[in-house]
């Protein structure tokens, strides 16, 4: 469904990508896991059209979407929930999940994915007229994924939804990323620190890094890789 | 009192024309982060616009009339908000992604290209000239004021356009896009948002309100010209950093607070020739004890 195709990306004169090819089937999800610095949002970033692909392309439902504006990409189903989340602070959570369907027009449908949204994440319900700025750094996360379901994706791409987040929700946010793609069929690409957790939840997973894929397996190939394992899960 | 009244209704209507100016300034720096210095051109346009199209419209409509008015009003701002979103388009799209000192230089010179080019005698010259009587005038004496019709009228103007920009930024699609944009401009392209377009928008609205401001403050002046706009322009510049840069209702408030500082320091016998002086001297205070400004607030962010 997503594919890029030796994807360089240069920051200046900085080289951050240098080539990277990767897959992404439909209703599949595939994780992308490495180190500080190792490209993951960068790989992100180029793909939805945040940064200026230098060479290679990227593909969606079979077309080329290399070099596309933002704007365009998301039209297509393809939606990207930044690393830091990225709420808007000044607009309630009402008015976040407003803009996440910015580009509909269909207002039952939009009413009905907002309760869903409020069945995934009840917590942003009672938060419906606060502004998001107020919001803990997890309720801002649950946002940000249920902002970016508003736009009705087929394809999501997740950078670290663990960021900064206590264990106990972590483990709550990727159930629902779960239940998101086996429900909604949505295909996921996340990109995450949390390895094991990342892992435990795709089919198939890219190690990075320096701007290069290290290594490519199924999840649960890579969860038993040694140099992986030494490298990523801690041993 | 009746002093006391008398200053603060011409106040008032001074502060109205610096509040819909201070608007277009604050506008645009909440999207863009830079200050428009061009923004006072526009307002000089929209009073050459009217002073233009009103004998073509006298042909169709009796001046002067209220009708007559609106008309020319309306095309006047409708030409107004064309030339702001083609000289952000020329201007300053070019240098989106450059240092904002780069734009803020460039705004200087849009600026003074626009004041200068307009001053030369095939374009406006740079005479004054004396501006039609749009609308009919009257005094109107009420307790031992004098309330002209036209302080009035720029009162009423003010606070409906200060409600329908209210409503656009906090009620319409494209106004919650504008709050998402001066937030983050990536964020809100992720959620499908033309950053463009409301760049552009966002200037078509704050030129709009510059020319009808325009126009109102050619009523109360005695003539117009080139530079025009260069006073009243910067005085709402102040009143847009009164209020806090970047926010509306602030910019609203300190438009007022500018105007009836001005005119209060003026009625003072023995003190109009230092009403800058006095009116400046409090803006200063106020800006020591709040430096982001009357309503603006050191933003937090989350991390
Ligand atoms: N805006 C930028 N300007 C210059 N260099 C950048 C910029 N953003 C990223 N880089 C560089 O590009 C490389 C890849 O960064 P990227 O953010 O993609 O890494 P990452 O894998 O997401 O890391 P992390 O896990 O820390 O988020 C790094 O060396 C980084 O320093
Ligand atoms: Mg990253």
């Amino acid at each position: 469904m997503l594919e890029i195709d030796h994807l360089e990306v240069s920051y200046g004169s900085i080289r951050a990508l240098h080539g990277i090819s990767l897959k992404v089937p439909e209703k599949s999800i595939v994780t992308l896991i490495g180190g500080n610095g190792a490209g993951k949002s960068t790989t992100l970033r180029s793909i939805s059209g945040l940064i200026k692909v230098r060479a290679g392309n990227v593909r969606y439902d079979g077309q080329d979407i290399t070099n596309k504006p933002a704007h365009e990409i998301v039209a297509r189903g393809l939606c990207h929930v930044p690393e830091g989340r990225m709420v808007f602070a000044n607009l309630t959570v009402m008015e976040n999940l407003h803009m996440g369907a910015y580009l509909r027009k269909d207002r039952a449908g939009i009413a009905s994915d907002i309760e869903y949204a409020f069945t995934i994440f009840p917590r942003l319900k009672e938060r419906i007229s606060q502004l998001a700025g107020t919001l803990s750094g997890g309720e801002q996360q649950m946002l940000a994924i249920a902002r970016a379901l508003m736009s009705k994706p087929r394809c999501l791409m997740l950078d670290e939804p663990s960021l900064g987040i206590a264990p106990i929700l972590v483990r709550s946010i990727f159930d629902q990323i779960v239940a998101i793609n086996k429900e909604r069929g949505l295909t996921i690409l996340l990109v995450e620190q949390n390895a094991n957790l990342a892992l435990s939840i795709s089919h198939y997973g890219y190690v990075l890094e320096t701007g290069s894929v290290l290594i490519e397996d199924t999840a649960e190939a890579l969860r038993k890789d040694p140099q992986v394992r030494a490298a990523y899960l801690g041993g | 009192m009746e002093w006391f009244l008398q200053q603060l209704i011409n106040g008032l209507a001074l502060g109205s024309i610096y509040a819909l100016i201070a608007l277009g300034y604050t506008m645009v720096y909440g999207v863009l982060r830079f200050i428009n210095f061009a923004h006072s051109d526009v307002l000089m346009l929209g009073a050459f616009s009217a002073y233009y199209v009103a004998p073509a419209i006298e042909k169709v409509l009796p001046l002067p009339s209220v009708l007559g008015a609106l008309v020319i009003i309306l095309i006047s701002t409708l030409i107004c908000a064309g030339i702001g979103m083609l000289i952000e388009f020329l201007a300053y799209r070019p240098l989106r992604n450059r240092p904002k000192l780069t734009v803020l230089i460039t705004a200087i010179g849009v600026s003074l290209f626009i004041e200068f080019t307009c001053q030369h005698k095939s374009v406006f010259g740079a005479d004054t000239k004396p501006f039609p009587q749009l609308l009919p005038a009257t005094d109107f004496h009420v307790l031992g004021l004098i309330i002209s019709s036209n302080d009035l009228l720029v009162v009423f103007i003010t606070a409906i356009l200060l409600t329908a920009l209210w409503f656009i930024v906090q009620r319409t699609k494209m106004g919650t896009a504008m709050r998402a944009v001066s937030f983050n401009q990536q964020a809100a392209a992720l959620m499908g948002v033309n950053i463009n377009k409301i760049i552009s928008f966002t200037f078509g609205l704050g030129s709009a309100l510059a020319a009808i401001a325009g126009i109102l403050y050619a009523l109360k002046a005695p003539g117009i010209e080139p530079l025009m706009g260069v006073q009243p322009g910067l005085r709402a510049f102040v009143a847009a950093v009164l209020g806090g840069i970047g926010n509306l209702p602030g910019a609203a408030l300190g438009g007022l607070l500018l105007g009836l500082l001005e005119t209060f320091a003026g009625g003072i016998s023995g003190l109009s020739n230092y009403r800058d002086g006095i009116a400046f001297a409090i803006l200063i205070l106020i800006l020591l004890f709040k430096p982001a400004g009357l309503l603006g607030k050191a933003t937090i962010e989350k991390v």
